[in-house]
This record gives structure tokens, sequence and C-alpha cells, in this order.
């Protein structure tokens, strides 16, 4: 009864109304959100875990223009079969260096965590071009403009890198000084595929434990 | 306030709005049945990158949430706050910037989604420049919104404001917090959190945009519509005072299930999963409670078509918010998680609740605003039974396929073999996207209808002008002279 007399003040008054929404909507997040900012095991990268090279960040910024992430996750969940069909499970601090993260929600098509070394780099531009030339009854659709763009064409790897570099990725001077040659002559194809096949590697498989969940 | 000298309730603002709403229903349903095409037919973007459906799939769920439902809400949060508050909206120029600004940013949007420009974070998808701009106009929103209540000569807020409330000032609080990025170019930026912890921040955003908009806000209409359209007084309204406070502090805690077995900290995810199943109870209270008050209209109900979808919507609200918590708990969701249940799950919310309570609130309030009855009642009655086909159909198929596919991936032989290859298990759905289809495209025909049958009652016409009834002496809120004195018209009691 109280309760609702003190609700009977609110009820009366947009100030405090708007206070009370507000107040009363943000513990959850503060109880939750603020620790996991803190979490230092969820931003310290395991052991081989590097930054992005400026082909394989460029190869990165294609696979999100492109929206590959609705259909693959990139997040392998520590269960039996998953470790069986896509590899070790994955770590937070494989991710550090992921701005965004891109463990997707959907999987149209499988994991792609760990496809870095898999295919070799023909299979994969095939694929991209046409994924039923390889696969005749994949829905995955073909990207057959990036074979056509030049990796360089967007001209922004060096702010790119140096907008990383401002948030504590470990970029060196020559890293940013290089990163317009490095693209040089490559297609946004190549690049793409640079990404692909670097993904998942920096795991060392000798520190694979096994899977914490049976199923 | 000089503007409200005529003490005219504004609605042209809401009629607009609500044409543009049904403008962007159509578009981005359309790109919907489109998707949905694409699963079984990946060809049909002819090779085009604007129909790639990684660049198509934000268009759907940007061009439906923002642009018919953000749209439906200001429209029906405008009519109903001006009802609730006895007073014609604040500052009403602002309302009409709100309804054209918002239109414009939704196209750019759209337009910035196919060139390639994404976030990449579900629902958050827009880049910073959008991002700005929802902030400013959302303001605005809050401005118009809040600004009527507190000229209101009515004493308490009606319920239906709290929730409307919620929505803004949530959504708000959510959308800085999740888009803080250090922008790279025009169109391209890179987000202020990394990895394990953006998905954690991603996900709170996430799913309160489900749980404050595509919930919360729709509960506004509901509580404000649904009285007034059964012509009953909300059954318990301690009951929805008791679980707006109890949905309002526990869907912000929920998000973590989004992300169950992946590499988070564990006592999140078990925190995010508790926090799911305690909101069955304010979902259920909440649904209960609509039910109740309309239980004793049930004659009504028979022969009228609105009122058919919004209590239909009702019973789809319960089995999502049902299913949900269901989701929620791990060892479901091991089995669910990135499958096309998920999907299913989403429809059954979206077709059934957001989309049926929003059909209902139209057909009820467009004769409203115009003074002219529905141009076709047989029409809106074939209408619900297109919607009530398309969405059970939607959602069976999306179950059946869904579940299949995820206890299918786990399958592991007594030697630990995966039983099934991946292709094996992708090729196996097709006939459940084939019924999808077909469901979306029943469903997607009967909003058609319904476009063509509002479109006929509008047209030509503009809304009928209303004055403010009186307060009951009871209620009334009296505000110091020389403040509202000068802006009540002739013929309304004086404070
Ligand atoms: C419509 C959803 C969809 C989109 C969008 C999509 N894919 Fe796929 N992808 C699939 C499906 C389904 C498969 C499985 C069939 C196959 O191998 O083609 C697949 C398979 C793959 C594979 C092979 C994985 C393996 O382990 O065999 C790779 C690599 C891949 N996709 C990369 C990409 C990239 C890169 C993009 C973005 C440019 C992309 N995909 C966009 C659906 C999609
Ligand atoms: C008590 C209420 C609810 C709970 C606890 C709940 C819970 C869940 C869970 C567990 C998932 C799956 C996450 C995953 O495995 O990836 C999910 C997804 C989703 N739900 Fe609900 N749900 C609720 C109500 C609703 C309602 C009413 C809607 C309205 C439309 C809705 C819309 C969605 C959407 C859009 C997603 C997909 C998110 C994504 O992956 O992109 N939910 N929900
Ligand atoms: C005719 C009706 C519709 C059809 C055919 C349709 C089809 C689709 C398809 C094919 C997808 C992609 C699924 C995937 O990637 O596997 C999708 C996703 C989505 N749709 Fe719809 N849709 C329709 C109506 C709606 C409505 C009315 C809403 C919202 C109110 C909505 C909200 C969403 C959301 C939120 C997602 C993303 C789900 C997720 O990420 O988990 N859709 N829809």
């Amino acid at each position: 009864m109280n309760a609702l007399k003190l609700h009977r003040i609110l009820e009366q008054n947009t100030g405090l109304l708007i206070f009370g929404i507000l107040f009363i909507s943000s513990i959850g997040g503060l109880v939750q959100i603020l620790p996991s900012l803190n979490d230092e095991t969820l931003s310290t990268p395991t052991m081989n875990t590097r930054v992005y090279d400026a082909v394989e960040l460029t190869g990165r910024d294609i696979y999100i223009r492109e929206g590959c992430h609705v259909c693959h996750s990139q997040q392998i969940r520590p269960l039996v079969a998953e470790v069986e069909r896509y590899g070790p499970y994955s770590r937070s601090g494989e991710f550090v260096y992921d701005r965004p993260f891109l463990w997707g929600s959907k999987r149209t098509g499988p994991d792609l965590h760990r496809i870095g070394g898999k295919y070799s780099d023909q299979w994969h531009e095939t694929h991209l071009l046409n994924p039923r030339a390889v696969v005749p009854e994949s829905i995955m659709p073909a990207y057959p403009w990036l074979s056509e763009r030049p990796a360089s064409a967007a001209g922004d790897i060096q702010r790119k890198m140096q907008v990383l570099q401002s948030m504590g990725h470990p970029y060196s001077p020559e890293d940013i000084n290089n990163a317009e040659a490095a693209l040089q002559g490559l297609t946004e194809m190549e690049a793409l595929i640079r990404y692909l096949q670097m993904l998942g590697t920096s795991f060392d498989a000798s520190q694979a434990d096994a899977p914490m969940e049976g199923m | 306030m000089s503007q409200s000298n005529q003490e005219i309730y504004h609605d042209a603002v809401v009629k607009r709005l609500i044409q543009f709403s049904v403008f962007w229903v159509i578009i981005a349903m359309g790109a919907g049945v489109y998707l949905a095409a694409e699963f079984i037919w990946p060809t049909i973007d002819f090779g085009q990158f604007w129909l790639s459906f990684g660049r198509l799939r934000p268009v759907h769920t940007n061009g439906i949430i923002f642009g018919f439902g953000v749209s439906a809400l200001m429209a029906t949060a405008f009519y109903s706050v001006q009802r609730t508050s006895h007073v014609p909206l604040f500052m009403p120029k602002l309302a009409w910037f709100c309804c054209y600004a918002w239109q414009l940013l939704v196209i750019l949007g759209a337009i910035s989604l196919l060139a390639g420009w994404t976030s990449s974070k579900e629902y958050a998808e827009l880049e910073w420049p959008f991002d700005i701009a929802i902030a400013i106009i959302w303001v605005c929103f809050g401005v118009v919104f809040f600004g009527t209540i507190a000229t209101r000569r009515i004493r308490p807020i009606y319920i239906s404001n709290w929730f409307y409330g919620g929505l803004i000032i949530v959504i708000a609080m959510l959308h800085i917090v999740n888009n803080l990025a250090i922008p790279v170019t025009f169109g391209k930026s890179y987000s202020l959190y990394a990895g394990a912890q953006d998905a954690i921040v991603q996900w709170w955003y996430g799913h309160n945009a489900v749980g404050f908009l595509l919930t919360g806000g729709f509960l506004g209409m509901l509580y404000y519509f649904l009285p007034k359209h059964s012509e009953q007084p909300i059954w318990s309204y301690r009951l929805s005072v008791i679980s707006f406070w109890a949905f309002t502090y526990s869907y912000i805690w929920a998000g973590p299930h989004h992300l169950h077995y992946n590499s988070i900290p564990e006592w999140v995810q078990s925190l995010g999963m508790v926090m799911s199943l305690i909101l069955l109870a304010p979902s259920w209270a909440t649904m209960i409670n609509g039910i109740m008050t309309v239980s004793k209209a049930w004659q009504k109900l028979r022969v009228d078509p609105a009122l058919k979808f919004i209590v239909l919507s009702l019973a789809f609200y319960g089995l999502a918010t049902f299913e949900g918590p269901m989701m929620a708990i791990r060892s479901v969701n091991v089995v669910s998680h990135f499958t096309d249940w998920t999907i299913g799950h989403v429809h059954s919310g979206a077709l059934g609740w957001n989309a049926m309570i929003t059909y209902g609130t139209f057909y009820f309030l467009v004769p409203k605003l115009v003074g002219q009855p529905l141009h076709s009642i047989r029409l809106a009655n074939i209408h619900f039974w297109l919607a009530l086909s398309g969405t059970i159909l939607y959602i069976l198929s999306m179950w059946a396929g869904g579940v299949s596919q995820g206890l299918m991936w786990l399958s592991v032989d007594d030697y630990g073999q995966l039983s099934f290859s991946f292709r094996e298990i992708m090729a196996s759905m097709t006939s459940y996207y084939g019924l999808r289809l077909i469901a979306g495209l029943i469903f997607f025909i009967g909003t058609i209808l319904m476009a063509w049958n509002l479109g006929m009652t509008m047209r030509g016409r503009n809304t009928v002008p209303v004055t403010p009834p009186p307060v009951p002496e009871k209620f009334r809120l009296d505000r110091k002279a020389g403040k509202d004195e000068t802006t009540i018209a002739p013929g309304v009691p004086a404070a």
C-alpha cells in the first residue's frame, strides 16, 4: 500500500517519472556492463593474437561491408559437436582486436572462426565468384564484383590504422606508413581471402583443452 | 504557448505518420519476402551488390523496426498523449519536424545500408552520421511527448504514457552507449569497444531495443487502444503499474541470453538467463490484464476486425514471451542458438505481436481520424485471416526447420563422429524455406489489402477537428494563474 502511495506521487509528476524510469532501467546495465568493461581477462590477448595488418584489415572491412556476418558466425561454442566440426572453441582473448566483434547470431552458412588454412586461396576465389561452382547445393550469394575493385580504392587505410592505434592497437609507425603500399596491386577479393586465411590461426592447438560441456 | 491557441488536437501529423508507417511496412516487408526467396534461389540477386543478401537483410530489419515500427509508435504516442493529457501537442511544429526528419533518416539510412555502410551491430547497423541524427530527432520526440504531459490538465499520468516514456528514455540511453565509435570516414567508424566487451554492450542494446521498442513501445499502444476500443476500463490498473516497473527493471538484465556459451564470463550468462525467466512474470501479467480487459467485450470481438487483430496480437505476445524465456535457458539455447528457430521466435513476435497490434490500431484509428467508416470491413476480415494463417505457417515452418537443424548440427555418433555434414543439413532446409516464403507472401498480400483499404478510407479527407473534453473536477490539475488561462478556448471549462 505504501508503495502505491509512493507511486501516486510519481504518477503525477513528469520529472519524477522520467527520473524514475532512467534510474530503474540503468541498474541492470551498471551491474552487468561496467564490470565487464573492467574485466581484464576480456581485453587480454591470447599468446599469439596480433593486430590485423593493412591487407587483413581491409579484407575484414569488406567482410563487414558485404554482410558476411549475417549468415556466418565467428564463435565456436565449447560443445563436442561444435569443436568436432569447426575446431578448438573460441576464447575471448582471440577477439581483443575485433572492432566490431563479428560473432553473429545466425548460421545460414558454417562458422568461419577457424576457416583460416582450411581451403586454398584458389578454392576461396572460385567459391566467392560462384559458390555453386564448388558446392552445387550452396545457397550462398556470389560476389563477382570483388575481383574487379582494387583493395586500395577507399584510400583510407592509413586513417583507419591511426584510429585503431588511438584505441590501443599496437601498430608501429612503419606499419602505418607502409599500409598504402601493401595494398597496391591487390583486388578486394585478394584482401578478403587474406583475411579469411588468417582467421582463427592465432590460436595454438597445443593450448586446446577438452570441451567444457558434453552435448 | 501561442500555437495551442485554437485548442484543437493536432491529428494531421498523426495521420501523416500512419501513412509513412504503412509505406514502410510495404517496402521493408517486400524486402523480407525477397530475402526469403533468396534462401531458395540464391542467384536472384543477379550479381547486383545492392540485392545481395548481406546488404538487403539490414534494410529489412531497419526498415521494419525504424520505418514501420517507430513511425507507428510516434503516431500513436502523439495521438494518445493528447487524449490522456486533455491538451493539444506541445510544440506541434517540432512534432512535424520529427515526422519528416525521421522519414528522411530512414530513407537515407536504407540507401547507405545498400551502399555497404554498416557498423554490423544488429539493429544498430546505421553508421555514425545517422546515429547522431537519430539522437537529435529522438530528443525532439521526447520534448514533444514529455512537454505535452507536463502541460496536461488532468492530474494522473495514464499508464500508456509510461510505456511510451520508457521507450523514449531507455532507447536514447541504449542508442548512445552502444553506438560510441571513432569515425574514420563519413561511412566508416570503429567501435569504442572490442571483442567480448563489444558483444556484451551490443546485446545489452539489442535485447532492449526489442524490449523497449518492439515490446514496451507497443505495450503503450495496447494500454491506450485496447481499453479505448473495447470500451472497457483496464482490468487491473494496479497490476499494470506493478508490471510496468517489473518490466523496466528486469528487461535490462536479460541481454546476455544472446551470448550463451559464447566467449563471455559465465556469471554474465547465468544472470541473463535467470533474469529472462523472471521476465516471464511481468510479460504474462500484462497479457492476462489485456485479455481480462476485453473479456467483457466478446460481442464486439465477433464483428470488429480491428479488435480481433488486437486480441490476437495479445495471444502472440504471450506466445513469444513464453518461448523467449525458454530459449534463454542455456540447455535449450544450445539447440536454438544460430538456427532458424530464432528466426521463428523473432517473427512470432514481429508478425503476431508487432504487426498485428499495429494493424488493429490502424483499422480502429484511421476511420476515427477522418470521421468516416472503414472503406471495407469485409476486406479487413479477409486480411485478418491472411495475417493469422501467414503468421502460423511462418512460425511452424521455422520451428520445424530450426529444431531439426539445431539437433542435426549437434548430433554425433557413438564414436564421437559428426552424423551429418553442414552441407547435408543445409540442403535439408529447402522445403522449410519454401513454406516460409509462402507464409511471407500470404502475410504480405494481407498487408497490401490493408494499405489499399486504409488509403481509400483516408483518400482526400482531412482529420476531423477534436477539442479536448472537460476534465472531471476530481482529476483536474490546477495550473498557476496566468500560464494556462490564455490557452483555454471558450466552451472548455477553465481549470
Ligand atoms: C545468404 C547467406 C550467406 C552469405 C551472405 C554469405 N555466405 Fe558464405 N556460406 C553460406 C552457406 C550456406 C555456405 C555453405 C555452402 C557453401 O560452402 O557454399 C557458405 C560457405 C562459406 C565458406 C566455406 C565454409 C566451409 O567451412 O566450408 C566460406 C569461406 C564463406 N562461406 C565465406 C563467405 C564470405 C567471405 C561471405 C561474404 C563476402 C559470405 N560467405 C557470405 C551462406 C552465406
Ligand atoms: C520475455 C520475453 C522474451 C525473452 C526472454 C526472449 C528471449 C530471446 C532469446 C533467448 C533469443 C535467442 C537469442 C539467441 O540465441 O541468439 C531471442 C531472440 C530474439 N527475440 Fe526474443 N525474447 C522475448 C520476447 C520477444 C519479443 C516480444 C520479441 C518481439 C518481436 C522478440 C524479438 C526477438 C528478436 C528480434 C530476436 C533475435 C535477435 C537476433 O539474434 O538478432 N523477443 N529472444
Ligand atoms: C512477410 C513478412 C516477412 C518476411 C517474409 C520476413 C522474412 C525475413 C527473413 C528471410 C529474414 C532473414 C532470416 C535469416 O537470416 O535467416 C528476416 C529477419 C528478420 N526479420 Fe523479417 N520478415 C517479415 C516480416 C517482419 C516483420 C513484420 C518484422 C518486425 C516487426 C521482422 C523483423 C525481422 C528481424 C528483427 C529479423 C532479424 C532476425 C535475427 O537477426 O535473428 N520481419 N525476416
